[in-house]
C-alpha cells in the first residue's frame, strides 16, 4: 500500500490561489496550526475557509486573516476573534454564518455524496432569509446545501503510514466530516505509528479519505494550554 | 410538540435565603436538573450551574464540541490541552463519558435526546421567543449551536438578569432583536423572579427574597399573571 507521508512544504504547495479549504478544530483542539502557519508562509490568496470558528487573535486562522489571504469565511461563530469580527464589519472578509450542527451536517452531506438536506433549524430566523423553502408532508422546511472543499487541513493525534487517523478527546469535532468532504486531505500528525499498531475498531477516519500525512517534529506553544480566563 | 419535563417548584430551603441574588438564582435553577437527565448548559452563567449541583446527582452533561459526560472545570495546571467545553473552558470528564464528532453531537440535539438546556438571553418574549445571539451593529459573531439547542431541547430554561445594564426589561412583549428560535422558552430564572411561559402568557412562579410583586411587575415589559396564592421565595 502507498505510504502517504510528505514534507509540510510540498503538502501545502499543492494549494492554489482561490481554493476552498476546510480546517478542522473547535478552538485549539484539532486546529492544524503548523499546516496553517505553512500556508501563511507560502501566501496563497483569495481563499475560502470553512471552519467552526476563526481561532483567537494571533493564532491559526487569524494569521491567514491578518496576512490578507482569506476572502470568505464559512463558520458557526467568530466571537473569540475580535480581528475577524472587525474584518467582517469593514467588509474586507465575507462571512457566512451557519448554525453549528447545520455546518457539520452540510459538510457531512457533501462527504456522503448527497446534494442537500431539509431541516427546520433556524426557520424562524434571519439565517433562513435566502434559503429555499420546501413543504414536505405538511412541514415547512429549509433546503441546506452541501459544503465541499478543494482541501481539508486536519490535525490527528495518532496515524499510521496508510492514513488511518485517531483524534484525541474533543479534538475530533469537525475533522472526520471534513476528511470526507474535501478532494485532497492533508493531515498533520503527532504520532506516526507503524501499520498495524492502530486497533482497527478505534480508527475515527479510515485511510481512503486521507491523501497526505505530515509528521510534526514538535508541538509548538500554540497547541498548549491557553492560559487566559474564559 | 415539546414535552416539558416535570419540575416541582418547592419552597426555598434555608441555605438559599440570605445569599446574594445571583447565587440564589443559580441555586434555584439547579432544581431544573434532575437525576438521569441529559443536559446542555449554555456558555457563561448557565455553565456555572455545574458548581452548584449535588455531587451525588447522576446527570449527563453534553457539550456541543463533542462530549457527553462533562465533569467539573479544571485549573490550567491540571488541564488536558485537547479537552475543552464549547465555551473554551478546560473540563474533566466523568466515568462513562464519550467523545464524538460534531455531526453526532448535533444529532443528539436534533433527535430530541436533550432533556434540558439552560441558556442566557438578551430578550425573551411573552410567547417564548428567544433572542440571544445577535445585536445588529454591536454583536453579530454567529450563533454557534444556539439555534439547535433552543429549537430542539425538550425543555428550554433561561438564566439571565431581569434587566439589562441600562435597566431595561429583558422580558418583553415581542423581541426587538433577531430571534434565535420562536416560542421555545419554558421558564425564565432571573435575579428577581421565576416566570413560566405558558399558553396563556407569562406566569409569576417564585419571587426573590426582598423583592415585591409590584417591583417584578414594574421591571417586566410584558403582562405578567400573578397567582392568588402566596408565592415561594428564593
Amino acid at each position: 500500500m502507498r505510504v502517504k507521508t510528505d514534507t509540510i512544504e510540498s503538502a501545502i504547495v499543492k494549494i492554489s490561489d482561490g481554493d476552498t479549504i476546510m480546517v478542522g478544530g473547535f478552538g485549539v483542539p484539532g486546529t492544524p496550526f503548523c499546516l496553517l502557519d505553512e500556508l501563511v508562509r507560502q501566501g496563497q490568496k483569495h481563499l475560502t475557509l470553512i471552519k467552526n470558528d476563526a481561532n483567537e487573535v494571533g493564532m491559526g486562522v487569524d494569521r491567514l486573516l491578518q496576512n490578507g489571504q482569506i476572502d470568505k469565511l464559512v463558520v458557526s461563530h467568530i466571537g473569540l476573534n475580535a480581528n475577524a469580527t472587525k474584518l467582517m464589519n469593514e467588509g474586507r472578509v465575507s462571512v457566512e454564518l451557519c448554525p453549528q450542527g447545520i455546518l457539520a451536517e452540510r459538510i457531512r452531506c457533501a462527504g456522503a455524496g448527497l446534494f442537500g438536506f431539509l431541516t427546520d433549524i433556524g426557520i424562524d430566523t434571519i439565517l433562513a432569509k435566502d434559503k429555499l423553502r420546501m413543504e414536505v408532508d405538511g412541514r415547512n422546511l429549509l433546503l441546506e446545501k452541501p459544503l465541499k472543499a478543494d482541501f481539508a487541513l486536519l490535525h490527528a493525534y495518532n496515524a499510521d503510514p496508510l492514513g488511518n487517523l485517531v483524534y484525541a478527546a474533543a479534538a475530533q469535532n469537525f475533522s472526520p466530516l471534513m476528511a470526507m468532504a474535501a478532494n485532497k486531505v492533508i493531515v498533520e500528525v503527532e504520532h506516526l505509528l507503524a501499520s498495524g499498531d492502530l486497533q482497527p475498531e478505534t480508527i475515527h477516519t479510515p485511510s481512503p479519505f486521507v491523501d497526505v500525512l505530515v509528521k510534526l517534529p514538535v508541538l509548538t506553544a500554540q497547541y498548549g494550554i491557553l492560559r487566559h480566563g474564559r | 410538540m415539546k414535552k416539558p419535563a416535570s419540575n416541582q417548584l418547592s419552597l426555598a430551603t434555608t441555605p438559599i435565603l440570605g445569599q446574594p441574588p445571583r447565587e440564589r438564582m443559580l441555586l434555584t435553577a439547579t432544581r431544573e436538573i434532575e437525576e438521569g437527565m441529559t443536559v446542555n448548559l449554555g456558555i457563561g452563567l448557565p455553565t456555572r450551574l455545574v458548581n452548584y449541583l449535588d455531587p451525588g446527582l447522576s446527570v449527563c452533561l453534553h457539550s456541543e464540541n463533542g462530549i457527553t459526560g462533562v465533569g467539573p472545570g479544571l485549573d490550567f495546571d491540571q488541564a488536558d490541552r485537547n479537552l475543552i467545553d464549547a465555551g473554551g473552558a478546560y473540563v474533566s470528564t466523568l466515568p462513562g463519558a464519550a467523545f464524538f464528532d460534531s455531526a453526532v453531537s448535533f444529532a443528539i440535539v436534533r433527535a430530541g435526546r436533550l432533556d434540558l438546556t439552560v441558556l442566557g438571553a438578551f430578550e425573551v418574549a411573552m410567547n417564548g421567543d428567544l433572542a440571544n445571539w445577535m445585536v445588529p451593529g454591536v454583536f453579530a459573531a454567529g450563533v454557534g449551536g444556539g439555534m439547535e439547542l433552543a429549537q430542539k431541547a425538550r425543555r428550554v430554561v433561561i438564566l439571565m438578569t431581569h434587566r439589562d445594564r441600562r435597566g431595561k426589561s429583558k422580558i418583553v412583549r415581542e423581541c426587538s432583536l433577531p430571534i434565535t428560535a420562536a416560542a421555545c422558552v419554558h421558564r425564565i430564572y432571573t435575579d428577581m423572579a421565576v416566570i413560566d411561559v405558558a399558553e396563556q402568557g407569562l406566569i409569576l412562579r417564585m419571587i426573590a427574597e426582598g423583592i415585591t410583586v409590584d417591583e417584578v411587575i414594574e421591571a417586566t415589559a410584558a403582562p405578567l399573571q400573578i397567582p392568588d396564592k402566596s408565592l415561594p421565595i428564593f
